[in-house]
């Protein structure tokens, strides 16, 4: 499986991680060197085999429909790079 | 009207393609995987626990009344509760949306399809294909107006339990849109799964409209996101479609995209922040466990529902006789059916709904008043309709004094004494009355007597005026037609 | 004369404290010193010396009021992964630069509650991503082994530090998380007891997250008895993580008595790799000679889809990775890089604050859960999965436990592998497969190979049957015998 420059593009841009344009190619080699030696799941017979979804046999636990947290503000806020008035800051958003 | 409104554009007539998708903000006192308070008007961050605001290490644990009201909303709306179900993550970059990625179910929702009935005012219906109802987090609020540069993050509200309700594309003009809105909003409320104040944001919808010519295949899309009012809705769909058949018209193609409705402006535009053409690389949250449902739970919170207001619905035309769109009226109004019961005691139900339906929501409506908060109870309502069946007073004069009980809260009783506004049932003072008329118009008298016998109506107004309005119609056209044809034979 | 206090075990250095033989504050000066003197290994990030000795005099204070618990002064290292209240906590990461958590893991908590006392963050593979400890943002740490005369070698990884400094005698005892063998690769590198649970014995609340379902917490000590000790009060039901066991702990300590007589121990055959280092392969063949001659039931076993446990693990874990990092993006903690609107601040803070082998993993993750390749990538590996554990369901019906080499090598210098992202993974080739099941491993260290580099042993158990597996582990230990010091120890 080789991946293309521009699949290499769109999923740094997808996760957020910047790339510069000289990194792209490398980038896609290592990437399919990886997946290429991933691909050997292609020859496990999964037919009719559910996915895991969790390790162990269990229930999911539910809780009850009480308020025991979250007014703490200042915990909340403690480790913003940029805080202002009880919000965090982020540059301009435009909808 | 028969069908759907259509918009006819510069070449023909165009149809609508409505698809919702409803923000259900689920009734619960904490949110959906953290302790945190839901309730509404707090101090921005001021019900933020270390979990909403995804701090490293924190993790979701589901809170249990959030899945009792998604099932219940499913089974009220006659879906197909799954006894399966997953949460996803949905993964994007927003900075209202703390983990980097909204818990939500994907590939198995807890609540399957489903469907819900649409009565329109022509007596058309609408039965609306539910196609799924899910669990999700609600995201937290951006404000930008605090200064120039930056945006403020307020996270009260990020990982609040929302119900999405999706429609199928069933919806064919805006109108019945707004209908299948309110609609659903009285399930909600009947079921005590959601509040549905829009104005507190515990009901958004996000509408699917396209156009196409009647009956061809689907038109491209276009995605209206947070609608927080009816009005806005019916507006923002109406508006979008026009937009779309102009844009069609002028030879041109609508694009899929995401767009936003200023009131204001009473437009749509599309919204500027990309989305990654919609890559949200969904996959099982590790950090959960499918979420399985015994059939002991389910009947259990089967049994727990009131009565809905479809049956209500079904009660009320078969037991009062009502049409079924003033039934669908009533029910959409949390409190209406019950006012209607205790307003129509031993009284025609059929008249007393249109009352309701037709004069009190009116005047609700325009004075922006809730039934709640009625200043005609459902008990003076009935008794103004009383006066109407015993014949106290005609249906015109009784609207003038419902006019009156809504403003002054006063009985109609009352208003009838103190205004001498009983009908007039005394055919001396009847026949009085059209002795004067005929005398004072004998060319009207004579055009009768020369066969054109419509100036009869005309001696039914004369008489009418003169008793301001408080002549019993049908005996006044009793006597006159007796008098004038006795006046003829003699 | 300088102390050797530092050199004893969890379960010594009780029993001299119960007895009154030193304190607990001369207990943690020595663990003091000898964590300076070993300051040449880098495997400690952060110093939590001055807080260690107001607990240490704590603690000699509730025991002079007979108020002493069960781990009353017993200092331990903790994995920088481990959030710790007050306590900078990076993961190894600049993208956790400057922060300091307002909470306390679990695990943590209960290791202070049985009145152990933090002493040092240990260095770590940034994010929990690597098995040599190189991808630190701290930079590497050196394995105490290294000779002193040729290249610095790699401790293994992730838990590196925690390794390091355990084999080094500074500490005890040290928290760990493995993955995909982050703390058994590690003890086998250094010649220490690294000891995985089973997925959901311990809280992995306060534990920044890698990949969800795979992380577990344990410990690494210089005995199978210390680990015993440190899992019996790390271990245990959490409501705050839904992936967390609502089981009982066994008694640990009295599973570590009685011999191994007629216990089933299980060979897999699919791990004899051609490429196994002749030392690695004699060392295998004498600890089942080992269990042979203590009275062990030995047989092979077939574990068929060995071979795809780590392409399935390179993608399930970069997959979950690449969600859970997504909380990092300079908003709400950590470090933030000027950006112009958010997703500008994201992309920067991102690429400049995650290391080269994170950015890789988190594209691998993001690319098999893109659109289109999810179920020929994700789904497909959590079906392959359900293929391994169900190997291990088969094998575990023929025997209690499986005895396999840790790693496929002692420990390599460092930079040997960093250009080579493919060679690195298959260090974790014989601790992946148990970590895909969810199962309970221990390592082991087993004796020296020709290089006089430590080599382990692992042993696999039932899901949630740690005391058999400890059982196994004690009688291997005590016929490996006393296993040397490295040479770079305190």
């Amino acid at each position: 499986m080789a991946l293309s420059d521009d699949d290499v593009r769109r999923v740094a841009e997808l996760v957020r991680i910047g790339l510069d344009e000289s990194e792209v190619k490398p980038l896609g080699e290592e990437l399919s060197r990886i997946f290429s030696w991933i691909e050997a799941l292609r020859e496990v017979d999964v037919e009719d085999v559910a996915p895991m979804t969790s390790v162990v046999e269990m229930q999911l636990r539910e809780r009850d429909d009480a308020v025991t947290e979250g007014d703490c503000r200042d915990r909340i806020l403690g480790n913003a790079p940029a805080a202002d008035e009880g919000h965090f800051v982020v540059p301009r958003v435009i909808e | 009207m028969t069908g759907a409104r259509t918009i006819v554009g510069a070449t023909g007539e165009w149809e609508l393609v409505i698809g919702l998708e409803v923000h259900a903000q689920v009734a619960t006192r904490s949110k959906l995987f953290s302790g945190a308070a839901t309730e509404f008007g707090a101090e921005p961050n001021a019900q933020v626990s270390l979990v909403d605001a995804a701090m490293p290490g924190m993790l979701p644990v589901i809170n249990r009344a959030a899945v009792d009201q998604a099932v219940r909303t499913g089974l009220a709306l006659g879906a197909e509760v799954n006894r399966f179900s997953v949460f996803d993550r949905k993964n994007y970059f927003y900075p209202d949306l703390p983990q980097g990625y909204q818990i939500s179910q994907y590939r198995h929702p807890i609540v399957g399809a489903g469907e819900l009935r649409v009565d329109m005012p022509d007596g058309r219906a609408r039965v609306v294909g539910i196609e799924r109802l899910h669990l999700e987090q609600d995201a937290g609020k951006l404000v930008h107006d605090r200064n120039a540069t930056d945006s403020h993050v307020d996270l009260n509200r990020a990982g609040i339990p929302l119900m999405e309700i999706v429609s199928r594309p069933d919806l064919r003009d805006w109108e019945e849109a707004g209908a299948y809105l309110r609609k659903l909003r009285a399930l909600l409320r009947a079921v005590g799964s959601c509040d549905g104040n829009m104005e507190q944001g515990s009901l958004r919808a996000d509408a699917n409209v396209s156009v196409r010519r009647p009956g061809a295949p689907l038109g491209t899309r276009c995605e209206i996101k947070n609608l927080n009012s009816v009005r806005f809705l019916m507006r923002a769909i109406e508006v979008e479609a026009r937009r779309q058949v102009a844009v069609i018209e002028a030879g041109e193609a609508v694009h899929q995209e995401t767009r936003l409705y200023d009131p204001q402006r009473n437009e749509t535009r599309a919204m500027r922040s990309k989305e990654d053409a919609h890559d949200y690389r969904y996959f099982p949250d590790p950090d959960l466990l499918p979420l399985c449902l015994s059939e002991a739970r389910i009947e259990r919170l089967r049994d727990s529902l009131p009565e809905l207001p479809e049956a209500i619905r079904e009660r009320l035309i078969g037991e009062y006789g009502l049409t079924p769109y003033d039934a669908s009226v009533l029910v959409a109004e949390p409190d209406a059916p019950g006012f209607f019961e205790a307003a129509s005691q031993g009284r025609n139900g059929k008249r007393v709904a249109n009352w309701i339906v037709t004069n009190l929501f009116g005047a609700l409506n325009e004075a922006g008043r809730p039934l709640a908060e009625s200043p005609v109870s459902a008990e003076a309502l009935g008794q103004l309709v009383g006066l109407i069946e015993d014949g106290t007073i005609s249906d015109r004069i009784a609207r003038d004094v419902f006019g009156e009980m809504f403003q002054t809260g006063a009985s109609p009783q009352s208003i009838v004494e103190a205004r001498g506004l009983r009908q007039i049932q005394d055919t001396d003072a009847i026949d009085a009355a059209i002795d004067t008329a005929l005398a004072a118009n004998p060319g009207q008298l004579e055009q009768y007597r020369a066969g054109k016998t419509k100036v009869l109506g005309w001696f039914v107004g004369q008489v009418m005026k003169a008793t301001r309005g408080q002549a019993n119609p049908a005996l006044v056209n009793a006597r006159l037609r007796q008098k004038l044809d006795a006046d003829g034979a003699g | 004369m300088p102390s050797d206090l530092h050199r004893l075990g969890v379960a010594e250095a009780t029993a001299r404290l119960a007895a009154g033989d030193c304190s607990a504050v001369e207990l943690v000066e020595a663990c003091i010193a000898a964590q300076e003197a070993a300051a040449g290994l880098n495997a400690v990030v952060t110093d939590t010396a001055e807080q260690a000795r107001t607990a240490a005099r704590h603690a000699d204070q509730r025991r002079q009021r007979n108020e002493a618990r069960p781990l009353e002064g017993i200092p331990v290292a903790v994995k920088d992964i481990f959030c710790t209240r007050g306590v900078a906590t990076t993961a190894g990461s600049r993208i956790l630069d400057g922060f300091v958590p307002a909470y306390e893991s679990t695990v943590g908590a209960k290791l202070w509650d049985a009145g152990a006392i933090l002493l040092g963050k240990t260095n770590m593979d940034e994010f929990a991503m690597g098995s040599s400890n190189e991808t630190s943002r701290w930079g590497p740490v050196r394995n105490p082994w290294s000779p002193a005369d040729g290249p610095a070698l790699v401790p293994g990884g992730s838990s590196g530090g925690s390794a390091a400094i355990v084999a080094a005698r500074a500490v005890p005892a040290a928290l760990g998380t493995d993955t995909g063998g982050s703390i058994r690769q590690p003890a086998s590198f250094c010649g220490v007891v690294g000891l995985k649970p089973t997925y959901g014995r311990c809280s992995r609340w306060g534990i920044i997250a890698f990949a969800s379902s795979l992380d577990q917490a344990g410990p690494l000590t210089r005995s199978v008895a210390d680990a015993a000790l440190i899992l019996q009060h790390i271990a245990g039901f959490d409501p705050k993580d839904s992936t967390s066991a609502d089981l009982p702990v066994p008694d640990l300590h009295s599973a570590l008595q009685g011999d191994v007589k007629g216990l089933r121990v299980g060979i897999p055959a699919e791990y004899r790799l051609d490429t196994l280092p002749v030392a690695v392969g004699d060392l295998w063949e004498r600890g089942i000679a080992w269990f042979r001659a203590a009275g062990a039931e030995l047989s092979d076993v077939s574990l068929p889809h060995t071979r795809y446990a780590l392409p399935a693990y390179y993608i399930v874990a970069p997959a979950e990775a690449s969600a859970n990092l997504a909380r990092y993006d300079g908003v709400r903690f950590g470090r933030r890089s000027t950006g112009e609107d958010p997703d500008d601040l994201y992309t920067r803070t991102r690429r400049e604050g995650f290391g080269e082998e994170v950015r890789r993993r988190i594209m691998i993750g993001g690319y098999v859960l893109s659109e289109g390749y999810y179920d020929a990538y994700y789904l497909r590996a959590q079906q392959v999965r359900t293929r391994i554990a169900e190997d291990f369901q088969a094998a575990f019906r023929e025997v209690d436990v499986l005895l396999t080499p840790t790693a496929p090598s002692s420990a390599f210098p460092q930079g040997a592998k960093t250009d080579d992202p493919l060679a690195m993974y298959v260090n974790d080739i014989f601790t992946v497969p148990a970590s895909l099941a969810g199962l309970p491993a221990i390592s082991i260290p087993a004796g020296l190979d020709d290089e006089r580099l430590p080599l382990g042993l692992q042993l696999i158990g039932r899901a949630f049957d740690e005391a058999t597996l400890l059982q196994a582990a004690a009688a291997l230990e005590a016929a490996v015998g006393t296993v040397p010091s490295p040479a770079g120890s305190a």
